[in-house]
């Protein structure tokens, strides 16, 4: 069961206070009827999926009940960074080789 | 800390037995109480505290109390108001009131969720049988709202003393929390 | 004396207490902290069970949970329990005890013709095998596997037992009680920190608990251990745990252990669970998991009576048990020989130590000559005889080139030793990645990934004072790591229980027909040399695929005892370097865990949560079934006497429509929408539009999900400005508000409105039909009831007796209807109130059933019956429900896709059966012909199906492919007894023009 700081609460409280809500900034079109099939298309259903740094939502759904972004590595399930809702999505690379030297460092 | 003033606001029912009654630990239903979410940008928050009668907590996780108040912190906007249950009609008018010109939302959940009090040395101990979160004095000190899970029911939990705790859960989810207590402290009676 | 193999004194057995115990129905005795193992070898019983395969004679080999052979069944309650190892059960008075794997007994096995039988059951065998007729498969292969396959029975009767769940934080888990377990536990807790401390045994110490001679700070070993514990015991911030593994480690230090309560216990009390799962969330986390000493290789080292060398001294220093009254010790290193001194001490002849090393230290060699123990070198068993017990032992001296004979030994036990491997079990769940330490000669752990680290023996560390200083040295760092506090804490010094030197792997070289031998790799498999050989031979190279291939080391110990010999002998065969072909990975669980220890509280009335409405009483009184929907338990009909659901159905549905029905709706989800925002907020999150709609009115409220299909239903009552009161379907109330939070809160956080769940807060009874409004009547106050200042689709406050109500003028059954929404504490008196009320109109109370059949009369649909995902608005025959003009809403970009818009779409529509008395299956698929040809796809589904009373016949819905265009037209339903011809009708059957709403 992972362990997950929520933002808001600002405490680490186990996963089954939260929901995982897929891939972080996928923004809904602000005029969806605008948008090509295509977009539209990406917007429902494309996700990156990747093995490694993602940037995923979670909801603290049995806690303070909002939404917020993690930064996951998806092969070994740890947690970089968290961030609230409609903050920057952070940069994965740097995230990724900050956990890298962190890992070597010990 | 602020004082507690839990006596007066989460007595036990007294028309009801007690759910369980050992030395270790007890459970006791809570009497009714008018409770009221209350959500509202940081503009409302003061108004709405001279309104209730207290500070509304603003740290994560924390509670305040006064004579016939409690208000708990559940979210960045969101706090639930606990008082009498007579004094319903007279806090969301002052509510109301207060608010007026703020964006907010107060909505009555006062018969939504029921209350029990878990207390006595082995509190904690029997909580965590359902409970996942650190309820230790450290993690969790005096004063510590929050709403976390019982086993596969969500519940609030709040801490009014070391060895005591108010647990609220939606009224048809109380039986299977008050139920899995009951059993899960049948080890305190062997010998 | 009863126990022959019982040493005069010593052990940590209480003497005194002489318990009765029964193994395959013979009494014997043992001792108060025997484990069941140790009992019988007390008594001279070495031979417990067959081996799985070849059904061949098994002694118990260790004294451990690793115990590959000695897997018994313990009867209790009128059940057994299987495939307990008898290492671990502890005994207690009138323990029944039962061998397994044999038939008709243990010492006559008519499955033993499967040992000569063993050259047609090579490595592989199943795979070759059970290949062809495929008509075999499961008429003949499976029952055959079936019936050979498993070790003991499995219990018939449900669980009796009750299994506890603790959810458990600390800084430091130090998992393993042995020195470097208990010197973590030490230094850590020195600091404050919270630590828990557990170890799998039934006392705490761990190895130090083996030690005859050993010393910590003067005393020995198992005193210091014994006043360590009793030590850490007396601190607040120190758990101890016996009995209680370790079994599975997860991501960021969650560690799961199983608590062992009443196993060991002759009456336990009904009131302690059996066991327990303690859900362990860890700062840091110490593994003091030890080393396990490894089989020797050699042919026939199966037999009963062959055992481990430390198992050996641990019977005889812990148990006080002589595994035997004359003692060959064959190793490959030295810690074996103290086996062979410290029996010699008690009294037990020992035939030889056979040490395969040219030169074992002169130290150990001075020792044995000083006791008068005869000892060769460069020697090794090639054989064993004896068929219930090791009678002989092989010996061959190693030589330049092979072995040549030493001649045989007789002996009445055989103890091994091919030194040891770290348990890296816990390690490697963590997802650490072991590396080689050659030093070591084993696998160790590499890099922590987790907070995390190893302690003593586990990482290759051996001998007592060095285990000693690792563990302290791990118990300090853990606790800074964990708190940032550190204490000076003593160390203690301790003499004796040197690391020695030495170890083998693989198989031994011997002298005898390889062929015709056996020598075990993996006792519980029954997987040799050979086997692991052939698996090469024939193509598997990884190690992944010789373990699936042989079975090696799937054994329950997964390996620990088998894996290195294994490995060896496939780098062997593969000519590569050990390291190169691999390890495979160890799993949770550990060891075996009970399947009642996961299922824990979630059984019988705790399965689920159990969600009542506030007339469950009432239908209890009243006989009424009940249907589960969802969590929810909600009224299915009331049969009277004499009735069936059919007659109820039809009696309940026709009293509605011609008088006055009661329903409890209590389950429906509900949402406050509240904020100034909030009429902007709902017209975004459902088609209809709502800024137009005026308080105290209502509407019919549809949800999309942005792919443009159904995902729920309701209606939305608006009581002020700011403040609409949304009802949802009942198992899609938390869906709903959930979506509704995802999109207020990441898509559109400017909007002023927030939604709460007043699901609970308020209990609603439905009344329905011509009659409802005089039931009410008597009971509303402030609201004026007539159709003409309350008329359909309306919602106004007043009191319902006295008590606050939120009275909606709304039907899901073509009637006149009314809810009455109270606090939920008030919904009691209300369905009280109006169950009896409606006694004197003739009504009925009605429940889920009857409320589906007068939707459908209606064509009302319900959203996961009709809808299926994949069902939009247009498909429903919903397109009223959509706010064109709306710039947005979620769903209406959706309904623009292509697919969706394209024709050949399945439509809702209604089909009439031609012959009035049949009711369709729902589910049932739709065609165009009577007797389509193979292959052809289905036009459509039956969603809905019931006899009508209203209609006087049999109606049903169905999503059909272009149906709105068939009206009129004959299609069929194909069902096993031949197809059923129905019309395609428009989907409503009753009141058309709604005439009956607006009475």
């Amino acid at each position: 069961m992972l362990l997950i700081h929520c933002p808001y609460c600002g405490v680490d409280r186990p996963e089954l206070e939260f929901r995982c809500g897929g891939e972080a900034h996928i923004a809904r079109p602000l005029h969806p009827s605008a948008t090509t099939d295509e977009e539209w298309e990406a917007f429902l259903y494309l996700r990156t999926n990747v093995k490694g740094i993602y940037a995923e939502r979670w909801r603290h759904i049995h806690g303070c009940g909002r939404f917020f972004n993690a930064v996951r590595d998806t092969v070994s399930d740890k947690f970089l960074t968290v961030y609230k809702a409609g903050e920057p999505k952070p940069d994965l690379d740097a995230l990724a080789r900050d956990a890298q030297k962190g890992e070597t460092g010990k | 800390m602020a004082d507690f003033q839990t006596d007066e606001l989460f007595g036990p029912d007294a028309s009801a037995a007690p759910l369980l009654n050992l030395d270790a630990v007890s459970v006791l239903a809570c009497a009714p109480l008018a409770r009221l979410s209350l959500r509202c940008r940081e503009t409302g928050v003061a108004p709405a505290g001279t309104a209730f009668g207290l500070s509304l907590p603003i740290e994560p996780l924390a509670s305040e109390t006064a004579p016939n108040r409690a208000a708990f912190w559940l979210g960045p906007d969101e706090w639930m108001l606990v008082a009498p249950e007579s004094h319903l009609d007279q806090v969301m008018d002052a509510c109301e009131t207060a608010l007026a010109d703020q964006p907010h939302a107060l909505v009555d959940i006062s018969h939504r969720q029921d209350a029990i009090i878990v207390s006595g040395a082995k509190a904690a101990w029997l909580l965590n049988t359902g409970v996942p979160i650190d309820l230790h004095a450290d993690a969790f000190p005096l004063g510590t709202i929050t709403r976390t899970v019982f086993h596969k029911v969500p519940i609030m939990i709040w801490r009014t003393g070391p060895d005591s705790f108010v647990i609220e859960a939606w009224g048809s989810f109380m039986e299977y929390v008050t139920g899995l207590l009951v059993q899960a402290a049948d080890e305190l009676k062997a010998a | 004396m009863s126990q022959p193999f019982r040493t005069e004194k010593g052990g940590r057995i209480d003497r005194a207490a002489e318990i009765s115990f029964t193994f395959d129905g013979e009494g014997m005795t043992g001792h108060g902290g025997d484990t069941l193992a140790s009992a019988l070898l007390a008594n001279g019983v070495h031979l417990v069970g067959r081996s799985f395969k070849y059904h061949r004679p098994r002694g118990i080999l260790t004294a451990g949970s690793e115990e590959p052979n000695a897997l018994v069944g313990i009867y209790r309650n009128g059940d057994q329990t299987p495939n307990l190892r008898a290492t671990q059960v502890e005994l207690y008075g009138g323990l029944e005890a039962i061998s397994q794997n044999r038939f008709p007994a243990l010492g006559l096995d008519v499955g033993a013709v499967n040992d000569l039988m063993s050259p047609f059951f090579p490595a592989g065998f199943y795979y070759k095998t059970f290949k062809w007729p495929k008509a075999f498969w499961d008429r003949v292969y499976e029952p055959v596997i079936r019936a050979a396959a498993g070790l003991g029975k499995p219990p018939k009767n449900p669980d009796h037992d009750r299994y506890g769940n603790l959810y458990a934080h600390c800084d430091v888990l130090v998992i393993g009680s042995g020195p470097a377990g208990l010197a973590a536990a030490l230094a850590a807790a020195e600091t404050g920190a919270r630590v828990i401390l557990c170890d799998e045994q039934a006392e705490l110490g761990g190895s130090l608990l083996s030690e005859g001679s050993a010393t910590i700070d003067g005393k020995l070993a198992p005193d210091w251990a014994g006043e360590t514990i009793a030590a850490l015991g007396a601190k607040d911030n120190v758990t101890l745990l016996a009995r209680t593994t370790a079994f599975g480690y997860f991501a960021q230090n969650f560690v799961a252990l199983a608590e062992r309560l009443t196993d060991h216990i002759s009456e336990p009390d009904p009131n302690v669970p059996r066991e327990r799962l303690w859900q362990v969330r860890a700062r840091e986390v110490v593994i003091a998991a030890g080393a396990l000493e490894r089989p020797m290789v050699f042919p026939e080292n199966d037999r009963p009576g062959i055992m481990l060398a430390d198992a050996g001294r641990t019977y005889l220093n812990r148990y006080g048990v002589k595994v035997g009254h004359k003692v060959l010790v064959a190793t490959a290193c030295d810690t074996a020989w103290q086996a062979a001194f410290d029996l010699a001490d008690h009294g037990v002849e020992i035939a030889a130590i056979a040490d395969m090393r040219p030169n074992p230290p002169d130290a150990l060699q001075a020792i044995a000559q000083a006791r008068g123990l005869r000892v060769e070198t460069g020697c090794v068993v090639t054989g064993t005889n004896g068929r219930k017990r090791v009678k002989s032992a092989l010996l061959g001296r190693i030589v330049e080139g092979g072995v040549t004979s030493a001649g045989d030994v007789a002996c009445d036990a055989l103890l091994m030793s091919g030194g040891w491997t770290p348990t890296v079990s816990l390690y490697s769940q963590s997802r650490g990645k072991v590396v080689w330490d050659e030093a070591v000669g084993a696998f160790v752990p590499g890099v922590s990934v987790q907070n995390e680290r190893s302690a003593g023996a586990c990482r290759g560390v051996y001998g007592l004072a060095a285990t000693l200083e690792d563990g302290y040295a791990a118990g300090e760092a853990a606790a800074k790591a964990a708190t940032g506090k550190t204490a000076a804490l003593a160390r203690a010094s301790s003499n004796g229980a040197d690391a020695g030197t030495g170890g083998v792997l693989g198989t031994l070289p011997h002298d005898r027909n390889a062929s015709k031998v056996k020598a075990f790799v993996d006792y519980q498999n029954d997987v040799t040399a050979k086997d692991v050989k052939l698996a090469v031979r024939e193509g598997m190279h990884s190690i992944e695929h010789i373990k699936r291939y042989t079975t090696t080391g799937m054994a329950t110990d997964q390996g620990r005892l088998s894996n290195l010999n294994a490995l060896q002998i496939a780098a062997d065969a593969l000519e590569k370097p050990l390291i190169d072909v691999g390890l495979t990975t160890f799993r949770q669980p550990y060891t075996p865990t009970t399947f009642g220890i996961f299922a824990n509280v979630s059984r019988g009335d705790f399965f689920d949560p159990v969600r009542k409405t506030p007339s469950h009483g009432f239908v209890e009184e009243k006989g009424g079934a009940f249907e589960d929907v969802g969590q929810w338990k909600r009224a299915w009909y009331f049969a009277e006497s004499g009735e069936d659901m059919h007659a109820a159905v039809a009696r309940e549905c026709e009293v509605v429509r011609k008088s006055v029905g009661l329903f409890d709706a209590s389950t429906l989800g509900k949402i406050e929408v509240v904020g100034p925002d909030a009429a902007e907020f709902l017209e975004r999150m459902y088609t209809n539009p709502w800024k137009k709609l005026a308080p105290g009115r209502c509407r019919y409220g549809l949800m999309l999900n942005d792919a443009g299909f159904i995902i729920d239903d309701g209606v939305i009552g608006r009581l002020a400005d700011d403040r609409f009161h949304v009802t949802t379907t009942t198992g899609g109330a938390a869906h709903v508000f959930a979506t509704m939070e995802d999109y207020l809160q990441t898509e559109w956080p400017d909007l002023d409105v927030w939604i709460t769940s007043t699901t609970e807060q308020y209990a609603v009874a439905a009344l329905q039909g011509p009659k409802a409004r005089e039931v009410i009547a008597p009971y509303i106050d402030g609201i004026d009831l007539s159709a003409e200042a309350f008329p359909h689709m309306s919602v106004a406050t007043g009191t319902f007796n006295g008590v606050p109500c939120r009275l909606f003028r709304i039907s899901f059954t073509g009637e006149l209807g009314f809810e009455v929404n109270v606090h939920r504490r008030h919904g009691k008196m209300v369905w009280d109130t109006l169950s009896t009320e409606i006694e004197k109109h003739d009504g009925v109370v009605y429940g889920t059933e009857t409320m589906h059949v007068l939707r459908a009369d209606k064509g009302y649909i319900i959203v996961g019956q009709e809808t299926d995902g994949t069902v939009t608005p247009d498909d429903a025959g919903l397109t009223w429900a959509i706010g064109k003009k709306k710039p947005d809403f979620v769903g209406k970009r959706g309904l623009a896709r292509p697919d969706l818009v394209a024709g050949g779409r399945k439509q809702l529509v209604g089909l009439l059966t031609k012959d009035p008395k049949i009711v369709l299956e729902e589910g049932a698929q739709v065609t165009k012909l009577a007797k389509p040809p193979a292959g052809t796809p289905a036009e459509g589904h039956v969603t809905s199906a019931y006899f009508s009373p209203a209609a006087g016949r049999s109606i049903a819905m169905a999503l059909v492919k272009d149906g709105r265009s068939l009206k009129g037209e004959t299609l069929n339903i194909p069902m096993p007894a031949g197809a059923i011809a129905v019309e395609v009708v428009d989907p409503v059957f009753y009141d058309k023009d709604g005439a009956r709403l607006n009475g």
